[in-house]
Formats: C-alpha cells, structure tokens, sequence
C-alpha cells in the first residue's frame, strides 16, 4: 500500500525520490531500446527518447507533488497548521479543551469505579477458573447467617471436600472480624479465615515468610497461625516483625508471613487485615451458615456441568448435613435445597450489589452531560468555520481537494479530542478516588485498587473518538461544502443566510434542551428520594441516641450471674451523669441486622421479628406503648412470658381480634426451644433493620425470659445521652474503674442510619451536580447560538427595525424562536424522562419515576433558564441602530 | 456539467487502459494508448506520472514493482475496485462532453 510505504518512507525522502527516479528512467530506457529496435542509432533512440519524454526534472517534481498532497508529509503539516490555529484563538482552545477534559474525565471516572467494582478479576492465578457452591436462591434466612457472604455450613463444606469432581481443589473461607490488642483497649480488625488449602489453589505466594498451609488448621483454634496483608504489615508492624505475637481476641497468635502487596482477600472493595486458618468448632453447630466455598474447575468443566453435577448429589449432601432441633416441616425445606456452581472470577462484593445500578446509572448520567458539552462544542466549531468560510474557499480555489480541507478539519477536532482525553484521564484519577474516599463509611472503608488499566484507556480513547466525530465531523462537512465563489465575495453574509444551515444548530438546542431535562429530572428524583429517606419518621428516635457495645470476654462472671451482671451495667450506665435514660437490645435497629423466628399465632403459622430488651426500652426510643402495659421489672425468668407487638403484627395475625392476652408460640429451632409468650401490650409500627423496607411483624420480648442471649457475654444498650459526645466519654471514665475488663465501643444512632443512606447521598449529590452542570451548559449553548443567529440576521433585523418594528417586537423574534426550540425540547425530553425513569426506579423512595410534580418543576426550571439565555441576545437585536447594522454592507 | 478538462481524459485514458491491460507500468500504457487508437492520440510520456501517482493516492490504482519482459525493473499499476468504480463515473462524464461539443459544432 502506497500510504504504508509512505509511513515506512517518512524521513527518508531520498528513498522516495529514488524510487521515481528509477520509474521515469526505466520509461526512458525502454523506450530508447524500442528505438534500437525499429533501427535508430543509439544516440539519435536516446535523444527521440528524452525528447518525446519532456523535461524530466519538471516531471518528476510534478510527480512528487501528486505523491505529497495525500502523503504523511502533508498530514504533519496539517497538524502543525490546527496547532498554530488553535495558539491563534486560546480562548476557544481553553474552553474546547476544558470542557472536553472534564467531560471525558467524568465518564472515566465513573467507568473506572465500574471496572474497579464489576469488570476485573481477583488478582490471582487464572481467576476465569474459580467458582463457587452456593444454595441455588439462598437459604431464604433458615438457621443463622453469620457474615455477609457467607452460604453455606461447616458440615455442607466437608461434603463438598469429599465430593469434588468438578474442581481440582476447593477451599473454605469467611470474613471473621477480631479484635486486636489487649482487651481494655482493642482495635477491631479485618480478621479473614481460611481453609488450609487457600493460598495453594489461589496461587497467591508468600511477600514474606510463608502462609497458611493445611498443617496449620490442626491448631487453627488454640494457637492459631496469622498471616498479615501487606498493608496491615506496612501501617501496623512497620514492615517488620515476622516471628512475633499479635494479641488476638484475647490470644496470642504467631505471625509467620505477609501476602503480596496487591492481594485483598476475596471481596471486592473491602481488604483483610490478618488471615487465620480456619478454626473448626467443637461442637459443629449445623445450622450455621459461616463459609463461602470456592473451587478450581478442571478443563472441561463448565458451571453448568458442574451445577448439573452438584444438583444431582444435593438430596444425598442436605440430609446427610441436616441440622436437629427444627420443626419437620423447616427440615423437609432444608433437604430440598440444591448446590448450583456459579463463575467466580470477579470474587465477591457486597460494593458490587450495592452500587452496581448506581454506577450504571451514573455512567449514563455523565455520558449525557458529555454529549450536551459536545453539542455546545459543535456549534462553537460550526461558528469557528462559518468565520473560515474564506479561508476554505480560498483553499479550495487554490487547488485543495475537499477530502483534503475534510481531513484538515477532522485532524483540528482530532488534536482536541485527544488533548481533552489526555487531560481527562488525569481528572479522572482524582475524581474517581475522591468517590471511592466518598463511599467509606464509619464501620467500612472502601478499598479499590483503581488504576488506568487497558479498559479505562480503551474507555477513555472510545469517549474521545466518540466526542471527535460527534463534535467535528458535522462542522467540518459543512465547512468544506461551500461554493468558492459565493464564499469569496465580498459581503457574503447575505440578507439572510440559508435556513438550512441553522437547522442543524437549532436541532442540537433542541437536543441539548431534552437530554437536559432527562438529567434535571433525574437529579430531582434523587435529591427528593434522598430528602425522602432523611425526613422519613422511623417512628422511633434518631437524635441523641448512642449504641454502646459492652464485651467481657475475658471476665470471669459466672454463666448463672451474667444476666445479673449485665443489668448491673445497665444501671452504671444509666447513673453515669448525660446519660438520661438507656435499655439493652438484642438487635439495634436501623442497622441492617435481623432476627427471626417462626411462630404459631391462633389458627395461623409465619414468621416474626423478635427482639429482647429491658424494660426501659420503649421509653428510651420515645415508643409510644398503644394499648396494654409495658415491659416491666417484674416480668423475670420465673414469670410467665410476655411481648409487646407491633400493628403490622397484629394485622398480620390477628386481624380484628383484641391482640391483649393471644398467645404466640415460637417454632423450634437449635438453642431456641418452642416457647409461648402471652400478648400484654401493643405499639405503633416502627422501621426495623432499614429506612426502605416495609415494617415487618414485630415481637418484643423482656430479655431476663432469654437466657441464651441473657447469658452470653456481651450486650448492646441504647443510650438517651443527649449530647453524646460527652456522656461516652464519661461513661468510658466511670467504666475504667468499675469494670476495667468490659470493652466498650459506641457509636452515634443517627449517624449510623446516615451511613446506610450514603448511596442515596452519593446519587443525590452527584446526579444534582451533573443536572446543574447540564443546564448550565445548555444554557451556554442557547445562549451561543442565539447570539450567533442575532448576528447573521443583522441586516434583515436592521430592515425591520428600519421599516418600523417596535423593540418588543424584535425582542419578540427572538424569544419565539428559543420558545419554539423549548418546547420541542421539553416534548422530547419528557418521553426521554419517562423512558430513562424506569432504570432508576428500584433506587428511588417514597416517590415514582413518573413524578409529574418533578416533571412541572425541571420544565419550568428549564423554561426560566431558557428565558434568561436569549434574552440578552434577544436585547441586543432589538437595539441594534439600522443605520450601522445596514451600513455594514 | 460534466468535468471537461485534459486531465480528466486522461484520467479516462489511463483508467481504460488498465481496464483491458490488468496490469502495466507507464511505458506500456502510453504503447497501449498509441496503438489502440492507430496513433491518433499521443500522450505526452512525462505527464503520465504525475496523474499515475495522483490516481494511486486516491485509491483508483496499485502498483508493484516487477520485472518486463525485456528484464527492466518498471513499476506496474492495476485498477482498483475504486478505480473501476471511478472508470464508470469517468466515461459517462466523458459521453457527455462529446454530444455537448457535437451539438455546438452541428450549430456552428
């Protein structure tokens, strides 16, 4: 190809040249040799040669400019001419550039996050290969789920281990958080546990020292082996200190290696801070839930053949694993569940869940913001060629090809797209870690690695293209589409230039306008929804309330006396001075946690929230108690068992019937035998574990009639300090003495509901910000081009204002035409909307994607923004002085 | 109006040419030309080049250098499927121009 040979040949013209050389002389020579032939001399066939050939160094010059007009050499030229343009008018260039960067660096940003949360894989050994055993649809909340991935029970796993076929290994593992230090004064940690296998199948090799090796699990529980991340290594040992102890959970444990620098663990967006082997408990409670499996499939295998497998082994696998203490009928589900295989590359990641329609979401959103900021660049570079409409023409009446004027203009879009995209990938890094910084919360900070690998790059080059050619090609056609000698006449403009050529710049108002009002009304659906969730009445207190956790693991209170020893803290806690009122809890609610049973009430049978507290508890969250009496000291362990329910419960039920004095009996389970508690009062419904979800039946239950939790040796209280700052810091002072080996922990109630809402924060914030940040720009654009029209419309405004059009009239002109393209925009617009709404209707609360008040509002906002944009230009037309403006001809 | 210039019969000459001779360096098609219409049209043999090299930069032909049959090393062109294309376009053009000069001259 001759333009390759061109790319090949650059910086070596003699080679070129040569080459055409050698052509016109093998001509020559030829032709001389047919002269021979045909009996010329040798001389007189040379000289009829170069004779009938012409002057052979004006050819090959001729020849050489025919190479050159398309060659690379010209395409430097051009370049080096868009450079010296683009120096020529910096404010344009700024402006071009500018809006490109941030444009292109918000769609990376995001799309970052994207590929740093969905698209990668673990960084392991052949990640494609890994998969993981999970119940198909989940264990549907049977027996106790302890930690968020985890899916199945000890037992199920070493059925696993012995029936692996599919995989040439598997292995065990569960995020296990510890508390780190001495127990007066812990340090929560990321603990992770481990099969012995772990390491070895990931192929994960030690940075230091050695890891966890299946010889470790013998002594997983008494003195177990920890393995530190290389962050943990760095922050917290000072990169030093293989060999030694660290004190956890009250234990020493040896610390015999460090995992490389880039490993995290298996979820993605969170990072282990010690791994232990795991530790199998004595006795193996059945009906827990505490491990995610994960395998290497052998070649060959598919997670279809390996579900197919796996669904064939499952009756056999559930009742060999069945837990006891159930009702029939919970066991009959347990042995119906089956084991599906499901790809595992990415590993798990409740950030994924979590933020994945999110991200999604907000790539769209700022996919759009950047095509608004294109359409603003269209009509600034249709502008910048209507002013080099001469230039072009001269061009083009100087012998210049239209592809070759085409490519110049493409190359000036190119030169900008490129410098926006390089500028934008470098905002992208800092505006995706301050998003990543944004989503860390007070229990769970978020760690990604993000990094612009190949995708991003990709993304970002792809989002460049894309802007170029949306940007560039239009203006560059219409540029190069003029007729020299109209251009080149003098006065060119016209009494009214073509029509046509402004519709293009109108239809890009006109899409700017509807593609904004998808984003305004997007933004307000967020920002109301996230209003929605803050002002929400959980029908509880919020303010003032702190959550205290009270542990005493390494105390010596005897099992009998903890009940006893727990109220006595109680009662600290209550007399230390701030603190106003306090009552312990099973479960803090708002916090995402549940606890369920199974319960029988009159004829039905279903399932209800359950909840032990002290007496005080309702006061304590400004519970209203509805009908009965409350919770009282007296109703104890010998008592006979009492609740409070809620109105959900009772209309769930009981429907009509007076709930005072019904009976409801708790189904079986491990640990929980069936017992019957007697209904004595009734309170409002109130959210349970989040702000979202539907109030679910609820039961509370005096926690002196629980004993397993009466007994075990930690308690949650919930705290009326009104100012909390101060009474934690007292209560911390009165415990240090009292009870030095009770570990405190605190954190503030309302602060802690906030954090759940940090996702609908983080869309409300941002999808305002992009809907802002859109209207602005449209109104730049209409402003732009209603300026532009104004002044190509000089002359036939003048006239009119000359003939007798009133100011009003003229402002009138002008306005209508921004009203006209208003309206198509908002008609547009709102089906755009209405179509968009339904993507993020899971996301919104308390309000429909359909929201017509929403709708009124972005239109009306978008009208006034209108308004404003051409009225000014609309001013200046209407005091435009005739004289000069028809002078101008 | 149809394009009416010297290049542009040229540009038709050397299309054509390559149409029916495949493939064939400079010399050839000024042979080819000279002979096909029984010497009536001569090319002038330098001006060849320059429309050659314009033509293969706008895709209408390719070139690879190979040996004659007289073991000279020349460079020998060949029509495109754009070429072939612009052949078309060229010879319709070409028709053209010929009944609106026939018809001046039945006038004249």
């Amino acid at each position: 190809m001759s333009l390759l040979r061109r790319i090949l040949a650059f910086g070596k013209r003699s080679q070129v040249d040569k080459e055409i050389e050698d052509e016109l002389r093998a001509h020559v020579a030829m032709r001389t040799e047919d002269n021979v032939a045909a009996g010329m001399s040798p001389d007189s066939a040379a000289r009829d040669a170069r004779l009938r050939f012409g002057n052979p160094t004006v050819v090959r010059e001729r020849v050489e400019g025919a190479d050159l007009a398309l060659g690379i050499a010209s395409m430097g030229r051009d370049l080096r001419y868009a450079i010296r343009g683009y120096f020529k008018s910096p404010g344009f260039t700024a402006v071009a550039i500018i809006t490109l960067a941030l444009g292109i660096g918000a769609n990376t940003a995001i799309f970052q996050l994207l590929d740093a949360v969905r698209l990668r894989s673990l960084p392991v050994e052949n990640p494609q290969e890994l998969a993981e055993v999970r119940i198909v649809g989940g264990n549907r909340g049977f027996g106790i789920n302890d930690g968020m991935y985890a899916q199945l029970t000890r037992p199920i796993w070493e059925e696993i281990q012995r029936h692996h076929e599919p995989f040439s290994r598997v292995f065990a593992w569960r995020n296990n958080d510890r508390l780190l230090g001495q127990l007066t004064d812990p340090h929560r940690i990321h603990g992770f546990d481990v099969s012995g296998d772990f390491f070895a199948v990931l192929g994960i090799h030690p940075w230091q020292g050695r890891l966890i090796l299946p010889e470790d699990e013998a002594s997983a529980c008494a003195a177990p082996r920890a393995v530190v991340s290389y962050p943990f290594w760095q922050a917290q040992m000072g990169g030093r200190g293989l060999g030694t102890t660290l004190m956890i959970d009250g234990t020493p444990a040896e610390v015999i290696g460090v995992t490389p620098p880039g490993f995290f663990g298996m979820a993605v967006g969170e990072s282990f801070d010690v791994a232990f082997p795991l530790c199998e408990p004595n006795p193996t409670r059945r009906e827990v839930f505490d491990v995610s499996v994960m395998g290497r499939l052998k070649p060959g295998w598919t997670t279809e053949r390996a579900s197919a497998y796996f669904g064939a082994l499952s009756a056999g696998i559930f009742d060999a694993t069945a837990p006891t203490g159930y009702s029939a009928d919970a066991i009959k589900h347990f042995k119906e569940y089956r084991l599906g295989v499901y790809p595992a590359s990415g590993g798990v990641s409740s950030l994924r869940e979590a933020y994945d329609t999110s991200l999604w979401l907000l790539l769209a959103i700022t996919g759009l913001v950047l095509l608004i900021a294109c359409a603003n660049l269209a009509n600034l570079m249709l502008a910048r060629a209507t002013t080099r409409q001469r230039e072009m023409a001269m061009r083009m009446a100087l012998g210049a090809s239209r592809n070759c004027l085409l490519r110049q203009l493409l190359m000036e879009s190119g030169l900008l797209a490129v410098a926006g995209a390089v500028l934008g990938v470098a905002i992208a890094q800092v505006f995706s870690r301050i998003l990543v910084w944004s989503l860390s919360t007070r229990d769970g900070s978020v760690h990604l690695s993000i990094g612009a690998d190949w995708r991003v790059l990709l993304f970002a080059a792809a989002a460049a293209g894309l802007t170029c050619v949306v940007f560039g090609t239009l203006p560059a056609i219409r540029a190069t589409n003029t007729d020299p000698i109209t251009a080149l006449k003098p006065g060119a403009r016209g009494l009214t230039a073509s029509r046509e050529r402004f519709s293009v710049q109108r239809s890009m108002v006109v899409t700017q306008i509807s593609v904004s009002l998808v984003l305004l009304v997007g933004a307000l659906l967020f920002v109301r929804s996230f209003r929605n969730l803050m002002t929400l009445n959980p029908g509880m207190r919020e303010r003032g309330i702190t959550v205290g956790f009270f542990g005493f693991p390494l105390s010596n209170v005897e099992q009998k006396q903890r009940a006893e020893f727990k109220r006595q803290l109680l009662e600290d806690v209550k007399s230390v001075p701030g603190v106003q009122n306090a009552a312990t809890t099973t479960n803090v609610p708002l916090n995402g946690s549940s606890w369920t049973h199974g319960i029988h009430v009159g004829g039905s049978e279903g399932s209800s929230k359950f909840t032990w507290v002290s007496p005080g508890y309702f006061d304590t969250m400004d519970i209203p108690l509805l009908t009965g009496r409350n919770l009282s000291e007296t109703d104890t362990e010998d008592s006979p068992r009492v609740a409070v329910v809620n109105q959900t419960f009772i209309r769930q039920f009981l429907g009509q019937t007076n709930p005072i004095g019904q009976l409801v009996r708790t189904l079986p389970e491990p640990q929980y035998p069936s017992s019957v508690y007697e209904i004595v009062g009734t309170i409002p419904d109130t959210k349970y574990s989040d702000l979202r979800g539907e109030t679910p039946p609820m039961v509370f239950a005096p926690a002196s009639q629980f004993p397993v939790t009466a007994q075990q040796k930690w308690a949650a209280m919930m705290i009326d300090s009104g100012n909390a700052q101060p009474a934690t810091v007292a209560i911390k002072r009165a415990f240090a003495e009292k009870h030095p080996q009770v570990v405190l922990q605190f954190f503030d109630f309302q602060e802690g509901i906030r954090d759940n809402l940090v996702r609908d924060w983080l869309m409300a914030i941002l999808s305002g910000f992009f809907g802002v940040l859109a209207t602005v720009l449209v109104m730049v654009g209409l402003y732009g081009v209603l300026s532009y029209l104004v002044t190509l419309r000089r002359n036939e405004i003048g006239i009119r204002i000359a003939l007798g059009a009133r100011r009003g009239q003229v402002i009138g002109l002008v306005m209508r035409d921004a009203a006209t393209m208003l309206l198509a925009g908002v008609i547009i617009g709102t089906v755009l909307a209405l179509v968009a709404g339904r993507g993020a209707s899971s996301m919104l609360f308390g309000l429909k994607p359909y929201d017509p008040a929403t709708l009124t509002f972005a239109v009306a906002l978008l009208a006034v923004i209108a308004a404003l944009a051409s009225f000014l230009p609309a001013r200046r037309a209407a005091r435009l002085d005739p004289m000069v403006a028809l002078r101008n001809e | 109006m149809a394009k009416n210039d010297l290049q542009g019969t040229l540009d038709l000459l050397v299309l054509k040419s390559l149409s029916q001779l495949r493939s064939m360096h400079g010399y050839g098609i000024v042979l080819h030309i000279e002979r096909v219409s029984d010497a009536l049209l001569h090319v002038e043999e330098g001006s060849l080049y320059p429309a050659l090299h314009r033509m293969e930069q706008n895709g209408w032909v390719r070139s690879e250098w190979a040996l004659t049959e007289t073991k000279h090393r020349a460079k020998f062109y060949a029509l495109t499927p754009a070429g072939k294309k612009q052949l078309a376009v060229a010879e319709r053009g070409f028709e053209q121009v010929v009944k609106g000069v026939q018809a001046i001259l039945r006038l004249a």
